[in-house]
């Protein structure tokens, strides 16, 4: 039985895989070219700009939105203040700036292309057949797959980075608009409907914002899974605190890795309710 | 004049709707088809048409299609087959532009939960039908306003929908359906989420707004006491047919089979209506007090020929009338006691219609209703006549 399972040729998944890459690298490189270098000066305009603004100005603004945001508490405003001098004080400022950007990027990147795939996905059966099963494969593909054709495309730093982090991220922002979408009360959608207005009207006038929180909810979850992508991503070069983590890492230092490791837990912590709360206001 | 017409329209639900329209035409029934080929029958086969101006009720039980019947009168379901006609133009032959269009000045739909946008304010929710058809802000302001003034919600305006009770939430939404100023309403059980005593006060309302602005209304609900009051016409559907079409009391007198049957009867003996639901306000004139002047200048004033009698407590003593009153004038007589007459009957407001019916017909006089002593209403047999027939109270078609 093992010989006859032997003599069948192993397929060449792999060697096309390749080749489709190869393809995509030497025909689409200008484009590539491009997206590298404009990417890459934007985003080092934006660290540069942060690094630039006053750390204790940075936190001050940081703490009153959060105030702001969490309805006037003080609790993440405190927790803010505390969690970035801390970083501050261990000398890892312009790390957590690359760090900003790179999720910052990411993020907006994933929301831009993720809303409206989740809007035709939420309109379509068909489309939702189709790209659910892309989603999960998305999903349970290790972030490190990524990397590969990441450095492929566009060599290495932090604009590959941002490619792996936005595949990466995307699903949930997809998954939660669709579902917003989708559990919008079916009368609602016919009262739209039975006025008169096209398909726009009842996207903008009522599908959307009654999906409103559920799309944030999915915004959450890509925000945190691009920091998530943070220390991944540094593996091929992309700055911030993920380095840290990775070159503690490979030099076996417990204490740096700790502390770098904390410093992504707390801006984790604070991107986190801030996004939350956003939602939460009304 | 004819505003809509349906014309053998059928909607099958599921897989085979070929094969189900054919059975459909060899009028198979809903459950023969449901196991031959799979596919449920929403609407069978229906027909019939609504005048300009009338309420016309479509009546049946949970799963009898008349939900789906609606919706496809606005074309938010398509109809597997036949046509739905608005003033002669079929809805099917028109492009989405054009339905829009219809959508938005011809009909307004009402929801059975109210289908306010929870993220909208009142007055936000009543100018949506305005502010798709792209009406400046300032007018479906000023028009929206105006329809919630009549609803008498015009101080809510700024707030949400969930701020408000049931019976002010569908009072928004047929405030809404109205500020588009449809020809056409289309009520899919705008009343059955609300407690009964306020389901009455918006069925008076709805009566009451149908006198003055008369549009075509097609009223779905499940509760026939609710289509007796206030359809002009009423249709009676089962397993997506439409069985009986025809005014209240043809339905009650004569119904179309066993079913529509049942259905009155049990409408006769739940519906126990006691004098207190037909009685009219007294007109009365107080012995201690008034004089036959008084008397007279009342009469006048309310244009009645006899007023009811009642003491200080307002107990009810008899009654006087008109030629009593004028002939104890001239006399200079100072008080009505001189010609009160207690010879009318009178009832306990708590008693059944059906057991004074013969007293009614007996009696010369109206007939006061009286609540231990005191005077509650009067019983006039043209009022009595005609809460039966809108009521169907009595049922004396079938005894």
């Amino acid at each position: 039985m093992n010989n006859f399972l032997d003599q069948i040729p192993s397929l060449p998944v792999a060697d096309s895989v390749e080749t489709i890459m190869d393809w995509l690298t030497s025909h689409l490189s200008s484009l590539f070219d491009f997206v590298q270098t404009g990417g890459q000066s934007a985003m080092d305009g934006i660290t540069d700009l942060l690094v630039m603004i006053p750390p204790i100005l940075f936190i001050l603004i940081v703490a009153l939105i959060s105030f702001l945001a969490t309805r006037k508490k003080f609790g993440l405003a405190i927790f803010s203040v505390v969690g970035l001098l801390f970083i501050y004080n261990q000398g890892l400022w312009e790390e957590l700036m690359n760090t900003i950007t790179l999720v910052i990027f990411a993020s907006i990147i994933a929301i831009i292309i993720g809303v409206p795939i989740g809007i035709f996905m939420s309109k379509s059966k068909w489309a939702e057949g189709i790209i659910k099963p892309i989603l999960d494969f998305m999903q349970t593909m290790p972030g490190f797959v990524y990397l590969i054709p990441a450095v492929a495309f566009f060599g290495i730093g932090v604009v590959p980075g941002v490619f792996a982090s936005v595949i990466f991220a995307l699903p949930p922002t997809v998954r939660f608009t669709n579902l917003g979408i989708r559990q919008v009360p079916k009368e609602l959608v016919e009262a739209s409907d039975s006025y008169g207005s096209t398909g726009w009207q009842k996207l903008y006038k009522v599908e959307l914002p009654l999906a409103k929180s559920t799309i944030m909810a999915g915004i959450n979850q890509t925000v945190l899974l691009s920091l998530s992508m943070v220390v991944i991503a540094s593996m091929i070069g992309a700055p911030g605190l993920g380095r840290e983590v990775l070159s503690a890492l490979q030099r076996a230092q417990v204490g740096n890795g700790f502390v770098a490791g904390l410093s992504l837990v707390i801006f984790a912590i604070i991107i986190d309710r801030l996004t939350q709360s956003l939602n939460k206001k009304k | 004049m004819t505003k809509l017409k349906v014309d053998h329209v059928t909607k099958i639900f599921g897989k085979h709707i070929g094969s189900a329209l054919k059975l459909v035409d060899q009028k198979k029934s809903k459950t023969e088809i449901l196991k031959q080929t799979g596919a449920t029958i929403g609407v069978y086969d229906a027909s019939f048409t609504v005048n300009e101006g009338e309420i016309f009720v479509i009546m049946g039980l949970s799963g009898s299609g008349k939900s789906t019947l609606i919706r496809l009168l606005n074309h938010l379901i398509e109809p597997t087959s036949g046509g739905i006609y608005i003033d002669g133009e079929n809805l099917s032959d028109m492009n989405k532009s054009q339905l829009r269009k219809i959508r938005r000045e011809k009909m307004s739909m009402v929801f059975q939960n109210f289908g306010l946008f929870p993220h909208r304010t009142i007055l936000a929710n009543t100018e949506y039908g305005l502010e798709v058809r792209g009406i400046s802000k300032e007018e479906r302001r000023l028009k929206a306003e105006k329809a919630l003034e009549n609803a008498g919600l015009l101080p809510y305006k700024d707030q949400y929908p969930s701020q408000l009770s049931g019976g002010m939430q569908q009072r928004v939404g047929l405030a809404r359906a109205l500020a588009n100023d449809p020809d056409i309403l289309l009520m899919d059980e705008a009343f059955s989420a609300l407690d009964p005593l306020i389901r009455k006060d918006m069925q008076d309302e709805l009566l009451d707004l149908q006198q003055k602005v008369k549009k075509t209304i097609i009223f779905i609900t499940h509760d026939l006491n609710e289509a007796l009051r206030i359809g002009d016409r009423i249709a009676i559907m089962k397993d997506g047919k439409i069985i009986q079409v025809g005014t209240g009391e043809d339905i009650l007198t004569n119904p179309a089979n066993e079913y529509v049957r049942s259905f009155t009867e049990d409408v006769d003996r739940s519906k126990v209506i006691t004098v207190e639901k037909a009685m009219i306000r007294p007109i009365s004139v107080n012995v201690e007090l008034d004089g036959p002047k008084v008397a007279l200048q009342r009469m006048r004033e309310e244009e009645v020929s006899v007023l009811l009698a009642v003491d200080k407590k307002r107990e009810f003593k008899g009654y006087i009338t008109a030629n009593d009153a004028l002939e104890a004038s001239k006399r200079g007589e100072k008080s009505v006691l001189g010609f009160l007459k207690t010879d009318m009957p009178t009832v306990s407001s708590d008693t059944l219609i059906q057991d004074v019916l013969g007293t009614i017909s007996d009696s010369p006089t109206p007939i006061a209703v009286v609540k231990g002593e005191r005077l509650e209403g009067v019983l006039i047999r043209g009022v009595v006549i005609e809460s039966l027939a809108t009521s169907s109270v009595g049922g004396d078609g079938n005894e």
